[in-house]
């Protein structure tokens, strides 16, 4: 009994609270990796990261190659984009991008000579064990290595060595909890290697003692791999030994970040700090390949593994599809030609969003594209009911939050309220809306109420920097008119001093007189005299006349 | 008459001392401004469009303090505004008569502009940039739609353009279920209710 008590406390240490096991359906997890083909035209929107957008560096007719950088960032938090093959720039306009809102972007569109002529300007680095770690974070910078787990957050941020926040663990994240997505898994079985230096890289970076590769144990072919992999590169490799394969059970949201990393150390990631505050960073397993191939192979981040999969897809499969491939094109190569009744998702079924159409490209975040018939996806959104108060959604929650309550507050506009109840800590995961038996759409809500919030503060910053400007304003005006006043006023006391002056022929000696006085009166005897004359016939109004000049003015 | 004259002169006393007081008290802790107008200023949107009718949002905040202007005059801050202004002043609420339009910016159309600096004068927020003779241009970030500089301008050349929506200032709009509608329509009859 003793031994069935510990083992449920150890079990206990391994998870987080709330989380749900949704049918997975990963159907395509044994299919291996294919090539996606050139499709007629890329096209590349100037943001694909979260962040500052980039600017296009290239002009229309420009020849580029491939991995070439065609717009550069602007600002702290961006990664450039680069070409995805060689060809020709044919026009740079705006284009609607992977977005829920259906809003585009500018972008750059390319068309390909066929030829792959690669950009040789980066030179691989092999000895990165050498190599100081701000040289191989600038060149992930170069290379556009943004996060590609989905949240594309540009990686360099992330891999910095901080000696107030040293780093003691690396979690590669290659849990994959989405139902249906499988290219994480495809790419540990596939690329092990590759992502086994790329942890290296990593822990050299940031100086990590550890790393934990985390798979989930629906995943058996993969653990096995990794741990393979490591077995035969200890050889060659003597840190190998503090990289350690963990599997861990099957639940969603495992993957998202600070679930994981609870999961893994027992240690909490405080609201609105940043997981490198405990000493932890996460990275996904795809973005690990990524730095291999950015430090290795000197190679941009031009392409990535996306599941092409749904149950309208003829032939789903995981694909290698490189950056501005239109959609269009690769449901094409699994047999999906006609989009009627069907809904495009972009991302998994869980936290994806809901394309409008097919005619958006493959960007940085795209790990999944799924096709699913009108007929097989949960109408939550038409049908919603009066909550029943039954607490599925509390218990769900992966952050402990009151999903309902949320969802009251947003829905009847108390936004201040909703935020004073940590709506901002939602991970936005779904779990809740999955459970709900109202069909209630929570997360939908929580967006919403997030976007307003977010809209009020703009609205607010904009207001207090408009009353700003508009009192600056003010002040200089009045500033302007003093100024203004303050200068007619020494020239009216000089006319009236020197009227006086002239009046009694210089009968005060002790009269306030300054040095430039005197040399405006000896440079301009003429103009002086006339003012006197002016003044001659009623020399007892003078004072009188000047005040009220003032005032008028 | 011991006790009337002990009494009064007692009372008399205490008055006196608290008066006195007072009267400290009210040099010592006065409060420097309007402070209802302050707050009532923090809730408007600083266009600085003087659509109430009042030179600013300043002087349209004071007004409405002192009861000399009505809660509904600020046209860009709609209905919100005007529900947080009664809600301050512990009014009733009125219908907002003119209705904000799109948020909108100026644009000078530089080819016809003839630099005579006077849209620059006009702008209350400082969101134009120019020289004497030489074309002027609107800061978009800082422009407030107010429309103050389109009537000074003696060629007619500013526009008033409908705002960019940004894709980063892009929000989920509510679902579209029928109890959001509801909540919505509640909502209404609540502050009708009230009012």
């Amino acid at each position: 009994m003793l031994h069935t008590l510990l083992k449920s406390i150890q079990k206990s240490t391994r998870t987080f609270s709330g989380g749900i096991d949704p049918e997975m359906s990963k159907i395509t997890a044994a299919a291996a990796i294919a090539t996606s083909m050139q499709p007629q035209l890329y096209i590349l929107p100037i943001k694909q990261h979260i962040g500052e957008a980039c600017e296009p560096i290239v002009s229309v007719g420009d020849h580029v190659k491939w991995g070439q950088k065609i717009a550069r960032s602007q600002g702290y938090v961006s990664v450039p984009v680069h070409s995805p093959t060689s060809g020709k720039v044919v026009k740079i306009e705006e284009h609607a991008t992977p977005h829920p809102s259906g809003m585009g972007l500018p972008s750059i569109f390319i068309e390909p000579d066929g030829k792959d002529t690669r950009d040789k300007s980066l030179k691989p680095i092999k000895a990165y064990r050498d190599t100081d770690p701000t040289e191989l974070r600038e060149r992930l910078r170069l290379c556009g290595i943004a996060g590609l787990g989905g949240a594309v957050f540009p990686t360099f941020i992330k891999l910095l060595k901080d000696n107030r926040n040293p780093i003691e663990t690396l979690i590669l994240n290659g849990i994959e909890c989405e139902p249906y997505l499988t290219n994480d898994h495809r790419l540990m079985i596939e690329k092990a290697k590759e992502i086994i230096i790329g942890i290296d890289i990593i822990m050299h970076m940031v100086g990590a003692k550890k790393a934990i590769i985390a798979i989930e144990d629906n995943k058996p072919n993969a653990l096995e791999m990794m741990q393979e992999t490591l077995e035969i590169l200890s050889e060659s490799f003597p840190d190998s030994t503090r990289i350690e394969v963990c599997q861990l059970p099957t639940r969603y949201p495992q993957g998202s970040e600070k679930q994981l990393i609870e999961v893994l150390t027992g240690k909490q990631v405080p609201a609105g700090k940043l997981p490198m505050h405990i000493g932890v960073i996460c990275q996904n397993v795809g973005t690990s390949k990524a730095i291999h191939d950015a430090i290795i192979k000197g190679r941009p981040l031009t392409e990535r593994i996306v599941t092409v999969s749904g149950d309208a897809v003829p032939r789903p499969g995981n694909m290698r599809v490189r950056l501005g491939t239109p959609m269009r094109f690769v449901f094409a190569q699994h047999g999906l030609e006609t989009f009627d009744h069907v809904h495009l998702l972009h991302g998994g079924p869980m936290m994806g969003e809901k394309l409008k159409n097919a005619d958006v490209p493959v960007v940085k975040s795209t790990n999944g594209l799924l096709a699913m018939h009108s007929t097989s996806m949960k109408e939550a959104h038409k049908s919603e009911q009066p909550c029943i108060r039954c607490g599925h959604c509390g218990v769900v929650c992966p952050v402990s939050l009151v999903p309902n309550l949320l969802a009251d507050q947003c829905r009847n506009k108390q936004f201040e309220k909703a935020e004073s109840y940590d709506l901002f800590d939602c991970i936005e995961c779904g779990a809740c809306s999955y459970v709900c038996p109202s069909n209630i759409p929570l997360v939908h809500y929580f967006r919403y109420g997030k976007g307003q919030l977010a809209q009020i503060g703009r609205e607010q910053n904009f207001a207090h920097a408009s009353k700003q400007r508009s009192e600056h304003r003010d002040d200089r005006i009045a500033r302007e008119k003093e100024e203004k006043a303050a200068k007619r006023r020494v020239v009216r006391e000089k006319h009236v001093a020197k009227a006086d002056d002239d009046k009694t022929s210089a009968g005060k000696p002790d009269h306030d007189k300054t040095a430039d006085h005197k040399t405006a009166d000896e440079k301009k005897p003429k103009t002086t005299d006339k003012t006197i004359q002016k003044d001659k016939p009623s020399p007892k109004s003078p004072p009188g006349k000047a005040s009220s000049g003032k005032v008028s003015s | 008459m011991t006790y009337l004259l002990t009494t009064t002169a007692a009372f008399g006393a205490f008055t006196l001392f608290f008066a006195v007081i007072l009267a400290i008290a009210g040099r010592v802790f006065k409060i420097e401004g309007n402070p209802i107008a302050d707050n009532i200023e923090s809730l408007l949107p600083q266009t600085q469009c003087g659509q109430c009718g009042f030179p600013g949002c300043k002087p349209y905040a004071g007004a409405v303090a002192s009861g000399e202007a009505e809660v509904n005059q600020c046209v860009p801050g709609g209905e919100r505004t005007m529900l947080q202004i009664a809600d301050l002043m512990g009014v009733e609420p009125k219908t907002v008569e003119d209705e904000a339009t799109a948020p909108m910016i100026a644009f000078v159309r530089e080819d016809e502009c003839i630099g005579c600096t006077l849209c620059i004068k006009a702008c209350p927020v400082d969101a134009i940039v120019g020289a004497p003779k030489q074309y002027h241009t609107v800061i978009t970030e800082h422009c407030t739609g107010c429309t103050l500089c389109v009537e000074p301008c003696p060629v007619d050349c500013i526009d008033m353009l409908i705002k960019p929506e940004l894709l980063e200032h892009w929000s989920w709009p509510l679902p579209d279920t029928h109890r959001a509608q509801l909540a919505i329509e509640r909502k209404g009859q609540h502050a009708s209710h009230t009012s």
